[in-house]
């Protein structure tokens, strides 16, 4: 089951060598997130549209491997944008990945980015 | 950098490695850890969860990755065979070695197998490591498939009890079988080991006490104990617990000083005979004596770590052998010298009572001023303040017994008095060795500003976490001494508790969430405070789970319980239990259509599981489309309200309790509130309905109904309390309204009427004084507010799916119609059941 992990490497904005239009802005909750399918990853992706901001992570929960990190809640934690798991409320920093309230593998996030309405996801392959 | 060498990667071991990673030296030095077990250290003090499902992954001390994390290099599966001390190396079973500057032994200890003949027979085994379970489980199951169940543990001790357990849960017959004359010899007098026996002997265990085993019977596998008093017992198994014996072989090979039975001689400084190489834990032998516990390995793999690294801490030459802990469902607790081994002049405070399964004994000084040690069965709630009043020395009450009597008519907190009267050096987490001054010193040079910054700059209460209250009294009396205001706040992002939030929303009128962190909040919000303020939004204006979906828990979002594996469950509303057979056939359809696994739920209803995400409107539509609504069982809202047949078919019922059970669900179903809500009906005293054990429970008696609240079942279960006799069908409504506006106006986040009647101030006294005797003239205010709730009733899953909007929330991905593909079920039982990944 480890192996689904591997599918899933925090990629950064200078490393994208595809950006993957995945939906339209208005497809996502506000203040909330949704999940979207890039080849054979699940990735999770956050709308904070208080601050204008949007965030995308790997949606499996390192926990116990269920693919539910999108259902969960947002907000912050001393200011670091966060996700809670909906299974056990394990929580994520959605800059990092890392598990900020245990010690948890970190999760993979992926740059995203907005044009015209448009949400894109960053990938390296 | 030097190199430290650990042989033993155990429960102490790993200790080591922890507290030398934290340590500000750490960088000096490289460790190199030996185990010879496959796996990375575990708790083997809670070993028999490995037959509850735990797996050694849980058990696991650490993460995977750690020890690279940390640059340490882990051996596992590698038995360190030889020391050669003048070349300061060592050798594994392969012959290959490395070079130490420092050497730490923490071998441990084996399981101690008494020379008893017969002990190799087949079906004889030890519980010590993982492996050994999982060889006990093996043969087990073998046993169970020739129809064999019985099986004994030899040793009544601390372990010998945690292997009954285990060998309980693998569905075998225990028999308990100890050589003294009482269970814990070491630990409990003959009146405890008494209350203990009953304990557990309810619990389907049999204890053989003063039985010496003389041989066991059987050709090739075991077939028996016989006893050298000539009685024999028959077993299919034997599990030996009989003690310990400390690993020493290697030391003793290489020459260090060992005890004549056994032990690496140690001196303070967990320095064995030769200076450069340290043992710690239970292979080594400090102050004549093997410590078999855990705590005091833990203080040696400090000391040892604080010596390589050039400190002076030692070892006490007396080290407390206190010990708090759960066996077999039942709390025990011993502290001080508790048998009075010491032979002083004491009087013994017994308190035994056979009806609830408690005894607690302490040994006071003649004089009445000192607590020397006690015991405590059935019951431990008091031990970490009796401990901390016999450890410090703390001057006893006028009179001694009510350290167990407690204040007769209290709880019995406030047994310490206060708790800053505590001395400084006083140890509050055993587990981490935190003392007093050192909670309160973190406050008081304003490194910690709250419990929270506490547990995380001196990791109180991350052992067992038996002393977290106490630590909690500490940081608020220390806060409150230095003038600091003691908040009890939701989150970081309000300076506000619940009631303080529902007032605030109530007189502005807030509808949104952001309006509310707008202007009385900061930052984004987190999972604790949105659905805090979702339920209050919907306690205030009946909104149903539908109008903020964001701010939502995870299950109101999606209107349905989330499952192990990331699926659904579903629970269409049967109102008090009563169903008509066209409905149950629906029922039935529904489940087969969509291969869901079925089960009847505690609260009297059908409960769906397996449903994917995408899965949840189809069937939705359909159980609506024949008459059945949303049962909440999602949501921190009303579940059911139980009932049994009462006086329409029972020949004992006093009045229709049905009927008012499904009119008590009517009428309260969809009520959001700060934790769930259930609900009770019985038509008699027999109770059928266990309506007691419920938030609201009605009774019928001569005369009308009894109006029973706060109850509760889970983890601590509490019998409702009597609010109101003999009243009318109206009159318990009336009271019910009150009393739940009431509850959901004050209560704090997720807590149960149990826990609320208990944090209000007067009790189930004050309780009536306002729901009977309106005392606080609100009554009125409050029917009125319920009326409302009750008249907007909507049920939410109708609303969804006839909103295209709100359906567009159940695709799995926004950009695909494929569904989870990750999810694998297998058969069970003729149903199905998740793959479990780990």
């Amino acid at each position: 089951m480890e192996e689904i992990l591997e599918v899933y490497k925090t990629t950064t904005v200078e490393n994208v060598k595809v950006w993957f239009e995945a939906a339209k802005v208005e497809d996502f909750p506000k203040n909330g997130g949704a999940c979207i399918k890039y080849k054979e990853k699940q990735i999770a992706v956050f709308n904070f549209e208080r601050k204008n901001a949007w965030y995308a992570c790997q949606n499996i929960c390192p926990h116990k491997m269920e693919m539910v990190l999108s259902r969960g809640m947002i907000g912050d934690q001393a200011g670091i944008p966060k996700v809670a798991c909906p299974m056990h409320k394990k929580t994520f920093s959605l800059e990092s990945g890392e598990n900020l309230n245990g010690d948890l593998a970190p999760i993979a996030t992926y740059p995203v980015k907005i044009e015209n309405g448009a949400v894109f996801i960053g990938f390296e392959e | 950098m030097k190199k430290v060498v650990v042989i033993g990667n155990g429960m102490v071991g790993y200790k080591f490695c922890e507290k030398f990673a934290a340590s500000e030296k750490f960088n000096d030095y490289k460790l190199i850890v030996f185990g010879e077990e496959p796996r990375r250290a575990y708790d083997r003090v809670h070993l028999s969860e490995f037959y509850d499902g735990k797996t050694a992954e849980d058990l696991s001390m650490s993460t995977a990755t750690w020890y690279e994390e940390n640059n340490i290099d882990l051996h596992i599966s590698e038995m360190i065979t030889e020391i050669n001390r003048e070349q300061k190396t060592v050798a594994n079973h392969r012959g290959d070695t490395y070079s130490y500057d420092y050497l730490v032994l923490a071998t441990g200890s084996s399981a101690f197998v008494p020379p008893i003949e017969g002990v190799d027979k087949e079906g004889v085994f030890v519980y010590r490591t993982i492996e050994d379970l999982e060889a006990t489980e093996a043969y087990a199951k073998k046993l169970k498939t020739q129809g064999k169940t019985q099986a004994a543990v030899l040793g009544g001790g601390l372990l010998g009890l945690e292997a009954a357990n285990a060998v309980k849960n693998l569905g075998l017959n225990a028999h308990v079988v100890e050589f003294a004359p009482r269970l814990m010899p070491r630990q409990l007098d003959k009146g405890a080991s008494d209350m203990l026996q009953a304990k557990i002997e309810s619990l389907g265990l049999q204890v053989h006490l003063s039985k010496q085993t003389k041989f066991i019977q059987g050709a090739k596998a075991i077939e028996g104990l016989q006893y050298i008093d000539d009685t024999e017992l028959k077993v299919d198994m034997l599990v030996v617990s009989a003690g310990i014996r400390p690993r020493d072989e290697v030391a003793r090979e290489a020459g260090l000083e060992v005890g004549t039975r056994g032990g690496i001689l140690v001196n303070q400084k967990m320095q064995t005979s030769d200076e450069h190489i340290y043992a710690i834990g239970e292979c080594a032998l400090l102050n004549s004596m093997i410590y078999g516990l855990v705590a005091p390995g833990y203080d040696m793999a400090e000391v040892a770590v604080n010596q390589i690294t050039g400190g002076n801490n030692e070892m006490p030459e007396y080290i407390d052998m206190s010990t708090q802990l759960k066996l077999i469902g039942t709390e025990v607790a011993s502290f001080g010298d508790a048998l009075n081994e010491a032979k002083k002049e004491v009087d013994e405070i017994i308190y035994e009572n056979k009806r609830k399964g408690v005894y607690k004994k302490i040994n006071v000084s003649k004089d009445g001023t000192k607590l020397l040690g006690g015991i405590l069965v059935g019951d431990s709630s008091d031990y970490n303040s009796l401990f901390q009043i016999y450890i410090n020395g703390m001057k006893l009450p006028e009179e001694p017994e009510d350290l167990i009597l407690g204040s007769r008519g209290g709880d019995g907190d406030g047994l310490l008095g206060d708790v800053m009267d505590l001395p400084d050096s006083a140890q509050i987490c055993s587990c981490e060795s935190v003392t007093k001054g050192q909670i309160c010193g973190a406050i008081e040079s304003g490194e910690a500003n709250d419990l929270g910054d506490v547990i995380s700059c001196t990791k109180a209460g991350t052992g067992c976490g038996g002393c977290k209250p106490m630590v909690k009294d500490l940081v608020n009396a220390t806060l409150k001494s230095l003038g600091k205001e003691v908040k009890d706040i939701i989150c970081e992002h309000f300076d506000y508790n619940r009631q303080e939030l529902y007032d605030i929303i109530k007189v502005k009128g807030y509808r949104t969430y952001d309006e509310v962190l707008d202007a009385y909040g900061n930052g984004d919000g987190c999972e604790v405070c949105k659905p805090v303020i979702a339920s209050i939004l919907a306690s205030l204006y009946a909104d149903t789970a539908n109008e903020e979906i964001a701010i939502q828990d995870s299950n109101d979002r999606f209107l349905a319980n989330i499952q192990r594996n990331g699926t659904y469950s579903v629970v269409p509303r049967i109102p008090g239990g009563e169903i008509t057979p066209e409905k149950l056939i629906v029922l039935g359809q529904v489940g087969k259509k969509y291969d869901l696994y079925t089960k009847i739920t505690g609260g009297q209803r059908v409960d769906f599981f397996g449903a994917r995400l995408d899965q949840l409107p189809l069937i939705w539509k359909d159980l609506i489309d024949h008459g059945f609504e949303s049962g909440h069982a999602y949501g921190k809202s009303l579940r059911t309200v139980k009932s049994c047949v009462g006086s329409t078919w029972c020949r004992y019922g006093m009045d229709e309790s049905v009927s008012f059970a499904i009119e008590l669900e009517e009428r309260y179903k969809g009520l959001r509130s700060p934790h769930k809500i259930k609900g009770g009906v019985s038509g008699c005293i027999r109770e059928c309905a266990e309506a007691r054990c419920k938030d609201f429970g009605v009774i019928a008696v001569e005369g009308g109904w009894n109006l029973y609240v706060c109850g509760n079942g889970g983890a601590n279960p509490r019998h409702a309390e009597l609010l109101a006799e003999q009243i009318d069908n109206e009159t318990v409504i009336k009271y019910i309204d009150r009393f739940l506006m009431y509850y959901i106006r004050t209560a704090a986040p997720l807590e149960r009427t149990a826990k609320w009647l208990d944090n209000l101030e007067g009790g189930i006294e004050y309780l009536k004084e306002v729901v009977v005797n309106d005392k606080l003239q609100l009554a009125e205010e409050l029917e009125k507010e319920m009326e409302k709730l009750v008249d907007s009733f909507q049920c939410e899953w109708t609303q969804a799916i006839q909103d295209e909007e709100i359906m567009k929330r159940f695709n799995h991905f926004v950009n695909s119609d494929e569904s989870d593909d990750n999810l694998v079920f297998v058969p069970l039982r003729d149903q199905k059941m998740p793959q479990q990944w780990k």
